[in-house]
């Protein structure tokens, strides 16, 4: 992998990532807390939603007033970027970044499988993007907002969706394996 | 204290300072999915070849710490669980929709929120994946008027949790799902080292000690149980401006000095009433529904009215109102209490019930042919009626014309909760 010889930004030693269980550990107790003060759990897919609709509102008004979806979020005078979810999401941009810099990982790569080309890759990561995305819009949240949140409040759909994201997973990646191993 | 505090369930212009805080939430949420090695999509993509399983770990660890510590505070009754938003349950779109990102995630190589744990550490793929979730959602929004039927109504269960699904404790459900968690992990380990080759000897010797700790929590969860309704109704606190200063009341002293009893007057008016939304709950039997109501009255007889608790807690906008009614008033005193002590805002009694609203609106309505009941008890009907027309009576739907103008002291003091129509990840 020529990719982990080269430097990080800041030149900054790269540590070792923290062990599964102590992630999942302080994962749980931000989740936790997130449900205790407010209310909410994490989310952020909800956020790409409410950031489209504030650029197609920029763009064409009229469109998100004969649009029932976007008119929830973005219609009349209604703020797209008045919920709680757009915080969270640049927060997690932010915090994403702060570990980086602090445990020296910041820096210009793409992760991929031995066998396909960075611009396979790229294209492979864009169009599971959107798929992604599509589904997590229809199903109401993402990893986040239904699986890990959901999942922690009990809520029977959210295991329904959990079990799904993970079918799905499973039911394709022999199909695809050449892209990671 | 009671959780999750009032003023921070919506983030709003009004409080500013909303934003920081579940910003500070989002970070932490970021730093720690970009620490547990969610910025690189081999990892993520390693688990559904069974060569490395940090993703189910890491996420189930999470959830059943998250569901421990939740459920274990719902139990002591320092957190109100029904104001804790639970994801309403679509399991059509859910299920199609969890499908749907399995692929896009086996594909993509992440998750939403790992996308940006990796784009923001410079990973190339990570942006790449970011920007096709902006046109993902955005196709979601422009073709979701094809199916919005579907979308909306499929599958729909509303605010639904394990425990109802399976009728068994709360508590018990906690402890099944932590019992799976960790036969997950051993077996996710098995996996590991079976197709990752990886030499389980030097993972910490921490973990069944953890595993114990779980399992205690788990168990004490469930011997707590759950707040019976009696110890959250006296909990419940209301908020009234008495001489320009807010007074405090407990649920007992709002009845006893009817602040929540509204008139027929009122009531009637609340429906013509742009800012609210009027929910008429017929808490008698079917028979003096039948009888006798209003209309767009629903019946709910006091004995059911538990089980719909979990539709009036997601279903309506934020400004409905409840209006519960009885004969009388001792029925709808009762379901009055277990609304409130559900955690349900803006419920209202409907003062002398139904045989007040006869009295009020039915003294000039030619249609109501009835002889006054002298046998009546309390809470019973106090008119005999010659045939059951429900709500086919002029009176049952009085003409907003006709009492335009009608004098009431107000009492309906609208609270306003957080739309959940957005809620949620939505």
């Amino acid at each position: 992998m020529t990719t982990q010889t080269k430097k990080s930004i800041f030149n900054r030693p790269e540590k070792p990532y923290v062990h599964p269980y102590f992630g999942g550990l302080v994962l749980g107790i931000i989740l936790f807390l997130a449900f205790f003060l407010t209310g909410n759990g994490l989310g952020s897919s909800g956020a790409t939603s409410r950031i489209d609709a504030a650029l197609v509102d920029a763009v064409s008004p009229s469109h998100v007033d004969n649009n029932p979806y976007l008119l929830k979020m973005a219609g009349g005078d209604k703020n797209p970027f008045d919920d709680w979810i757009i915080p969270v999401f640049f927060g997690a941009l932010l915090g994403g970044f702060s570990s980086g810099f602090f445990n020296g990982r910041l820096k210009f790569m793409t992760t991929k499988g031995p066998n396909i080309s960075n611009r396979t890759r790229w294209l492979m990561s864009f169009l599971g993007g959107v798929i992604f995305l599509y589904g997590a819009r229809m199903a109401r949240g993402c990893t986040s907002g239904q699986a890990l949140s959901g999942g922690a409040t009990l809520a029977a759909g959210s295991w329904a969706v959990m079990l799904a994201i993970f079918a799905g997973a499973y039911a394709v990646a022999y199909f695809v394996r050449k892209l990671w191993n | 204290m009671n959780f999750p505090l009032p003023s921070l369930v919506a983030v709003s212009a009004a409080n500013p300072w909303t934003y920081v805080l579940f910003a500070a939430i989002g970070f932490a949420f970021g730093y720690t999915l970009e620490m547990s090695g969610f910025g690189d999509s081999r990892k993520l993509a390693a688990q559904f070849y069974f060569t490395e399983m940090t993703v189910l770990k890491v996420m189930f660890t999470a959830i059943v710490v998250a569901m421990v510590l939740l459920f274990g505070a719902a139990g002591l009754g320092i957190l109100d669980f029904s104001l804790v938003w639970v994801n309403p349950t679509y399991l059509a779109s859910g299920i199609l929709g969890g499908l749907i990102m399995g692929v896009g995630f086996i594909v993509g190589g992440f998750c939403p929120t790992t996308s940006l744990a990796s784009a923001s550490t410079g990973k190339i793929d990570g942006m790449f994946f970011m920007f096709g979730g902006f046109v993902g959602a955005f196709l979601f929004g422009e073709t979701e008027q094809y199916f919005t039927n579907w979308y909306n109504n499929a599958g729909y269960y509303g605010r639904l949790t394990l425990d109802q699904v399976f009728g068994i404790p709360v508590g018990a459900v906690v402890v099944l799902v932590v019992l799976m968690a960790l036969f997950m992990f051993w077996g996710g380990e098995q996996l590991e080292r079976i197709f990752g080759k990886k030499d389980l000897s030097k993972e910490p010797k921490l973990r069944p000690m953890g595993a114990a700790v779980l399992v205690v929590a788990a168990l004490a969860v469930f011997v707590i149980g759950s707040p019976s309704l009696e110890s959250k109704y006296n909990k419940v606190k209301f908020t009234r401006t008495i001489d320009e200063k807010p007074v405090v009341f407990s649920a007992d002293s709002m009845l006893e000095q009817r602040y929540v009893f509204i008139t027929p007057a009122e009531a009637f008016k609340a429906k013509y009433t742009q800012s609210m939304n009027p929910v008429y709950l017929d808490v008698r039997s079917e028979a003096d529904y039948n009888l006798y109501h209003i209309e767009d009255a629903v019946n709910v007889p006091l004995d059911r009215l538990e089980e719909i608790i979990p539709i009036l807690l997601t279903e309506p906008p934020a400004n409905t109102v409840f209006i519960v009614m009885s004969n009388d008033e001792t029925a709808a005193v009762q379901a009055w209490k277990v609304l409130v002590a559900s955690s349900i805002q803006n419920a209202y009694i409907l003062e002398g019930g139904v045989n007040n609203w006869i009295v009020f609106f039915g003294k000039d309505d030619k249609t109501l042919q009835v002889q006054p009941n002298p046998n009546a008890g309390d809470d019973q009907i106090k008119y005999i009626f010659p045939v059951a027309l429900g709500s086919k009576y002029e009176s049952c739907s009085p003409n907003p014309q006709e009492y335009e103008t009608l004098t009431f002291e107000a009492k309906i003091k609208l609270q306003l909760k957080r739309d959940k129509s957005g809620g949620g990840c939505g």
